[in-house]
Order: structure tokens, then C-alpha cells, then sequence
């Protein structure tokens, strides 16, 4: 039996690689990945494949064969013209999807999180620089254990009557109004949300909002509100304990040798 | 006109044409220098560089500096260590090789010190009350380098041209290489202690903002040994890396299958440098980062996630092509050593484990998608391939990816060796166990990393991990050593027989290398935002903005250009003084 070419072998296992991103772990396993991770993993994948083929240099010849032999030879002639204009189409196909005019926003690149400003505030008022600012009811999960219960019930009573609408009854951002947001309220469910960041860094995304993130942090486009319009200060406080009780995550502290 | 003075004038009065015409101009440019007058200094904060602005001439001026001056700090230390294997080994070829290292590192010393010259101008021009306040804070430490340029110039000097007189002292000689080597680290240790405290200012009075502390607590501030720390290993990457693309350059141009053979084996030294260097650079990193964020939660959320975050994504796809090419140029390297099949098998494999670890490492957190794309993954964040974006998937799979080319390393090292001990099998097998269980834990602990308390993963289950890695590495290769100790030979290594291909990847390392360095200079100096000295001294130029990503590659990659422009130059210099005397010893 013919071995089949080391050139086809690659390009199956591209294909089929393409297929599992695609609809294994994009459906079967998961949600479907964006488009820029695909291209992105494919990329990866012709890399590491052509790394595989091209140590060696008679396996590299192997993999070029059919590729010399498209463009050389004789008998190949058919393959070479059926080539000749596949390509050009292919490429005119992916140009026009390109460039043609869609109703559709383009895939926007977005920084993860906005860094909060040296000095925290809460009405104009400086409570303290972002680095050390604490959560004032925090040592009392160790002091007093009664009154900790009582401010965390606070939390919950101030996150159902203002938050639950976006950010949902589960905390996973799928509130009533989640869908009509672009984009979506925060995930608190999600590990890399509550646990990657200071107390004081959540209290300054709470009271701020959408509106009075920096300039640096654009284009954000968030619709939250500015809490600290509506909300006092130990009730934000009040509900990021909330947050991390029901969520389990614990915010991260700014560090022993923090200055 | 040089055809015309060449075709009608003899060579004499061609020269003396030359002369009248760089007079002519030097006069021309006097006449034009008025025009550019500066008035006296007073209180000026700031001039504008003319064309490119200040910062892009302090950051280009300080770029250059910064490789250059990585380079021939980094030389010296792996040479030191390799003349030490010559003596020890009695290979003469080991002290030639040294010696050949030590040559670049001459032939780019000069133009280091000249770039350092160029920026200090550069900065006393644009950023005159910048450079007077940190003078005034760190004008003993700049006596005190002008003293260690001194030892550093002198100790090279003696150490490279007396380099053939003292084959006899070699003790001695060895004794000025490791000096030369202190004076080096020293220089850079109080060069990083002025950027250092731009980053996080150390001994300042709240109140008032003025620097009331010692010169000491100036130094060290927060970020300061970190950062040592990072360049000191960087620069023995960055050193290997460049060592192993001039071999690879003079590989390609060699004519006679000597030249190729010692090439092909300088290449290699050089990358194997540069592995030692890179494996434990993501270590320290790490550190640097997290010492960052300690100091600074503003400056640590803007590294990893917001203004800089995207480029730490180029990182790691930067990283990436560092450890594939590494890899590769190992796995191409097998190819000259007899018997290279036994361990061929396993290639395919460690290609996909460092493929599918890169994958993961460059997997961003917040995707780009469309509104609709991310209407269906539930929101920015993909549920499963989102998570590879966080610090304890990235941190995993650093660790597999470094275990993985160490693995490459040990079956390279054991090509055309057979071990004669009776406790071969039993060694391998320790071997492969301690590789599995390492793996089995490094994974269970970044899965575990998603659940703990930050706190708890950054200052602990990441440093076990790291330390994991390291105890396999070590443990391994005493194994390793004492099994293969007087192993019979079975294959021989055939110097100069390695493809181009394999040559263009150390050349591809070297640029990958260099803009690395590049970048990641971009992001710790960004990190400052519209500062000078950080939450101390505002920047109030008009260069007070934080460049786009792609302005910022765009200054690297111009960077990169002069920079490899430069040493393509200064190697040729070099190779043209190698060919004099080689023509003169031939005659």
C-alpha cells in the first residue's frame, strides 16, 4: 500500500486540530472560542508542525516533495493549474470578507482591567492611598465574629436592592438587564475577578462606575453606575464583603512588603 | 564627485580634496550652530530634542546603552567560566574560545561607553532638572561608578591582551576575569539603583515629597534587587544568545570545514549560555513582577492588566518562539551525533507539551472578540480557554515548558554515550518517576491556584512550583552525571554538520532576544506613567503621555536596527582585524 505523504499527513492533523478548537472544545466541550484565539492556536499549530518536519533534513525533504512536484512537475500538471486558480480565489474570498462593509461591530481589543489612581475617594474626599486603603469591617471576621455576619447581611441587603438587576441573583453577571449591556456586568463567580484585586481596588471600581473611570482605562464603555452618587461608604464596603462570602473568593492583600 | 576626483586627481591630491571637504563642512556647521544656541540653563525644565523629542531620544539613546552594555557584561561572566573549563580540562580549544568571546566583548566595550556618554548628554540637555534632583540624590553613587568604570576598563583590558602572556598564570588570569566580572556586576548594580528609584522612590517625606533619607535607602529601594537580579541572569542570555549569532553568521559565510566546525561549536556553546540564562529568567520575572505590585497596586494593575497587559501577551508569544527555537536548534543538533534515533521518538511530543504550554501561556484573558462572540461565550471572559489567562495557568505551564527543554537538553548531552554502570535502568526510571510526579504536582497545584487566596498561591504555591522545577532540574542532572560519569563512547559528535536552518534560528534567537529586551524596557519605564520619579516628581513635558503599543514597537524596532547595525559593524571590524593577522602570519 502507498504511504500516504508526510505533507498530507500535516495537513490532516491541521485540519483536524482546526476541527477540535472549532467544535469539540468551541461546542461540545465548551462555548465556541472568538475567531482571533482560533487563528491564534492555528498559527501555533503551523509553527509546531513545521518545527516537527524540518529538524531533519530528509524529513524535510519529504514534506516539500509534493510541493516541488506540484510546482515541477510535469504530471502534475493539473493539480498545479487547479492550484493556480483555487488560490487566488481563496485569497479574493477572505480579502472581501475583509474589507466588505458589515452592520456587525468589529472585535474590539480591550484591556482586562483599569488601574485605579494613587488616591482613593469617595466623593472628592481622599479616604487614602489605593495601596493602603483596608476594609474598614474586614478584622472583624477575626474580632467579632457577630457584628462580621451583620455587615456581610448588609452587603447582601444593598447587592439585591441595587446590583442583582446586572449582575445577576448568582453573581455571574447574568442579571435581567445583563443582555442589553455591551459589555457584560462582571462575572464575580469568575476566579479572576474578585481574587486578583485589593479590597480598595473594588471599592474604587464600585463608587466610580462606568463614568468616572480614567482616561487610560478607554474605551471602556461600561454602564455602571457611579455607586458612591447613591450608595454610602460602608454600604460599598458592606457589599464587597458580600461578594466575597457568597462567591468564596477572597480579594488579595497588597503583600507583606507592600510600602 | 568621488568618481570625478577619483578618474582626473592622483591619489595624494584625492586625500588632501577629502579634507578641504570635511573642513568645508565643519565650517558650514559652525556657521549653523548659532542658530541652535541654548540660552542659560536658569530654572529650565525642559528642551525639546529637535525632530524625534526628548523621550524618544532618551529612550533610544538609553536602549542602545542598555544592550550594548548587556552584552559585554553578560561575555565576561560565561567566559570567565569557560576558560576555567579549559584549564581544568586541559582543551586548549575551550581558551580559545574564550578568548574569541572576550574579543567582541573588546570590540563593543568602546561603543557601550560611548552610548552611556550619549545619553547622559541627551538627558542633561532634554531633562535638565530631572538630572539635577537625581543627581543631588545620588552623587556619591555616580563618583563611585566613575571609579568602578575605571576597574572595569582597566581589569578588560589586562584581561584580554594579556591573554597569550599569562597562559602560564592562568590562576592569575582566571583572577582578572572574576574581577573584571565584580566590577561589571557592580557598575549595573548602581546604574539600576537611579532607574530602580524612578520606579519606587524610597525615603521620601509624605508631606513635603523631597528625599530626606541616606544614600543607602536611595539604593535600595524597593525594586532594586529584583531588577538586579533579572539583568544579571538576562545578561547571560542576551550575552549567549548574540555569541551564538555571530557563530551562526560565521557558519553560514565558512568556506573551510575547520571554520565550520568551530562555528558550529561556538553556536552551540553560545545557546547552551543562553538556555542557562533563559530557563531561570521567568523566575525572576515573576519575582520582579510581584514585587512590583507590592510596592504599587496602581502600577502592578496597569503591568497585567490594563495599559501594558497586551504586551505581556506579546511576551509570551515572544518567550515562546525563545523556547521553541531553543529547542528546535537542540533537536537539530542531534542530527550530528551518531545514534541520534533512540531519542528521535520522543520529539513530536515534547513539540506538542511546548506548543500547547505556549498556547496557553499567550491565551489572553480578556479576548478579542465581536459583541456577538462575546454574547455567546456568556461574556469577555471564555469559561474554559479564559481561565489559561490567569497568573496560575501561566506559571504551570512556564514550569512545563522549562522541565520540557531541560528534557531536551538531557537526551542531547546523552547522544553517542552508553552508561556502564550496572544501575542504568533503575536511574532512568528514578528519572522518568521524578519527571512524572513533578509534572503531576506542577499541574495539581495551578489547578489548585485557581481556588486559594491569591496571597496564598503568589507567596506560596508559586514558589513551590518554581522550586519543583528546580529540585527536578538539579536532581536529574546529578543523577545524570554520576550514571554517564565514564560512560563508554558509542556515537562521536560531528562538529559542522548542522543544517542553515538551525543557524537562522540562533540568529532569529538573538532578534527575538534583543526585542524582548526592547519591550519589556518600554513597559518598566512606562509603568511610571506621568511621572519622573514616581508619585514624587511629575513629568510636565510635553513627552508626558504613555506611547501606543504599536508606537512603542515601532521605536523598538528602530532600536533594533541601529542596534544590529552596530554590531554587524564592530564584528566586522573585528573580522577584519582577524584577517590582517591572518595575512600576516601567513607571510
Amino acid at each position: 500500500m502507498k504511504r500516504m505523504p508526510l505533507f498530507t499527513k500535516c495537513l490532516i492533523l491541521f485540519v483536524l486540530l482546526w476541527l477540535f478548537l472549532k467544535f469539540v472544545i468551541g461546542g461540545i466541550i465548551s462555548v465556541p472560542l472568538p475567531s482571533s484565539l482560533i487563528a491564534m492556536y492555528l498559527w501555533l499549530i503551523i509553527l509546531a508542525i513545521l518545527v516537527h518536519v524540518s529538524v531533519e533534513d530528509d524529513r524535510f525533504r519529504e514534506f516539500l516533495r509534493p510541493i516541488k512536484e506540484t510546482l515541477a512537475d510535469e504530471s502534475k500538471k493539473v493539480r498545479r493549474t487547479a492550484l493556480f486558480v483555487l488560490i487566488p480565489l481563496v485569497m479574493l474570498g477572505f480579502t472581501f470578507s475583509k474589507v466588505s462593509t458589515r452592520a456587525d461591530p468589529p472585535a474590539a481589543l480591550r484591556t482586562a482591567h483599569p488601574a485605579p489612581p494613587a488616591d482613593l475617594t469617595y466623593r472628592d474626599k481622599v479616604i487614602g492611598t489605593s495601596q493602603e486603603v483596608e476594609n474598614p469591617f474586614r478584622h472583624l471576621e477575626k474580632d467579632d465574629a457577630e457584628a462580621f455576619r451583620v455587615h456581610v447581611e448588609n452587603g447582601r441587603r444593598v447587592y439585591y436592592q441595587n446590583c442583582f438587576f446586572c449582575h445577576g441573583d448568582n453573581l455571574d453577571g447574568k442579571g435581567h438587564f445583563a443582555h442589553g449591556f455591551q459589555p457584560l456586568p462582571a462575572n464575580f463567580q469568575d476566579p479572576g475577578i474578585i481574587p486578583n484585586f485589593q479590597e480598595s481596588f473594588l471599592f474604587w471600581r464600585i463608587s466610580k462606575g462606568g463614568p468616572e473611570l480614567p482616561p487610560a482605562a478607554t474605551p471602556w464603555d461600561s454602564a455602571m453606575p457611579v455607586w458612591e452618587n447613591y450608595l454610602t461608604e460602608e454600604e460599598i464596603w458592606e457589599v464587597i464583603l458580600f461578594l466575597s462570602e457568597y462567591t468564596g473568593y477572597r480579594p488579595r492583600t497588597s503583600g507583606e512588603g507592600a510600602h | 564627485m568621488m568618481s570625478l576626483t577619483r578618474r582626473f586627481l592622483p591619489a595624494n591630491s584625492r586625500k588632501r580634496s577629502y579634507a578641504v571637504l570635511v573642513l568645508l563642512i565643519a565650517y558650514a556647521l559652525l556657521l549653523v550652530l548659532p542658530a541652535f544656541a541654548q540660552q542659560d540653563v536658569g530654572d529650565t525644565e525642559y528642551r525639546p530634542f529637535p525632530k524625534i523629542g526628548s523621550r524618544n531620544a532618551a529612550w533610544i539613546a538609553a536602549q542602545l546603552h542598555l544592550l550594548f552594555g548587556s552584552f559585554i557584561l553578560g561575555v565576561p561572566m560565561f567566559a570567565v567560566v569557560i576558560e576555567f573549563v579549559g584549564m581544568r580540562t586541559k582543551d586548549l580549544r575551550y581558551d580559545r574560545m574564550a578568548q574569541e568571546f572576550i574579543k567582541l566583548c573588546m570590540a563593543a566595550f568602546s561603543t557601550t561607553a560611548l552610548l552611556g556618554g550619549v545619553l547622559v548628554f541627551v538627558l542633561m540637555w532634554c531633562y535638565p532638572k530631572v538630572m539635577n534632583k537625581m543627581t543631588g540624590i545620588f552623587g556619591p553613587t555616580m563618583i563611585f561608578y566613575v571609579f568602578l568604570f575605571f576597574g572595569e576598563t582597566f581589569t578588560l583590558y589586562l584581561y584580554s591582551y594579556a591573554w597569550d602572556k599569562m597562559q602560564n598564570r592562568k590562576g592569575w588570569h582566571l583572577f582578572l576575569g572574576v574581577l573584571l566580572n565584580i566590577f561589571g556586576t557592580a557598575i549595573m548594580f548602581v546604574s539600576n539603583s537611579w532607574l530602580t528609584y524612578q520606579t519606587s522612590p524610597s525615603g521620601i517625606d509624605e508631606e513635603t515629597g523631597n528625599f530626606i533619607g541616606t544614600t543607602w535607602e536611595a539604593v535600595n529601594n524597593f525594586t532594586w534587587m529584583p531588577i538586579n537580579i533579572h539583568r544579571f541572569i538576562g545578561n547571560i542570555a542576551f550575552g549567549g544568545s548574540i555569541v551564538a549569532a555571530y557563530a551562526a553568521f560565521r557558519f553560514l559565510v565558512a568556506t573551510s570545514r575547520e571554520d565550520r566546525e568551530h562555528y558550529d561549536w561556538m553556536g552551540y556553546t553560545g545557546n547552551f549560555i543562553a538556555l542557562c540564562g533563559l530557563i531561570p529568567l521567568p523566575f525572576a520575572g515573576y519575582w520582579l513582577g510581584r514585587e512590583i505590585y507590592q510596592f504599587n497596586q496602581t502600577m502592578g494593575i496597569n503591568m497585567m492588566g490594563s495599559l501594558f497587559s497586551w504586551l505581556f501577551i506579546i511576551q509570551a508569544v515572544m518567550i515562546g518562539v525563545l523556547f521553541i527555537g531553543a529547542n528546535y536548534y537542540l533537536w537539530s543538533g542531534m542530527g550530528r551525533i551518531e545514534g541520534a534515533e533512540k531519542y528521535a521518538r520522543y520529539r513530536p511530543y515534547m513539540a506538542a507539551i511546548i506548543a500547547v504550554c505556549v498556547a496557553i501561556w499567550m491565551t489572553p484573558r480578556s479576548l478579542i472578540a465581536t459583541p456577538q462572540e462575546v454574547a455567546a461565550m456568556g461574556g469577555r471572559y471564555h469559561p474554559l480557554v479564559g481561565l489559561f489567562g490567569l497568573m496560575t495557568a501561566k506559571n504551570t505551564v512556564v514550569n512545563l515548558i522549562i522541565l520540557t527543554t531541560f528534557l531536551s537538553f538531557l537526551f542531547y548531552r546523552r547522544l553517542g554515550k552508553t552508561p556502564i554502570v550496572g544501575w542504568a535502568k533503575i536511574g532512568n526510571i528514578a528519572i522518568a518517576i521524578i519527571f512524572g510526579f513533578a509534572v503531576i504536582a506542577i499541574v495539581s497545584i495551578g489547578v489548585a491556584g485557581f481556588r486559594v487566596v491569591t496571597d496564598f498561591r503568589i507567596n506560596t504555591l508559586t514558589p513551590i512550583q518554581v522550586f519543583i522545577a528546580l529540585f527536578v532540574m538539579i536532581s536529574v542532572t546529578i543523577i545524570d552525571l554520576i550514571m554517564y560519569r565514564r560512560a563508554m563512547v558509542s556515537g562521536t559528535i560531528n562538529w559542522g554538520k548542522m543544517t542553515d536552518r538551525s543557524q537562522y534560528v540562533l540568529i532569529l534567537l538573538a532578534i527575538t532576544f534583543t526585542s524582548l529586551m526592547g519591550l519589556m524596557g518600554y513597559a518598566r519605564s512606562g509603568l511610571r506613567e506621568n511621572w519622573h520619579i514616581f508619585g514624587v516628581m511629575p513629568d510636565t513635558s510635553p513627552d508626558s503621555f504613555t506611547p501606543r503599543l504599536s508606537d512603542a514597537v515601532n521605536i523598538i524596532a528602530v532600536i533594533m536596527v541601529i542596534f544590529f547595525a552596530l554590531v554587524g559593524f564592530i564584528f566586522w571590524i573585528g573580522l577584519l582585524g582577524e584577517k590582517k593577522e591572518g595575512n600576516r602570519s601567513t607571510h
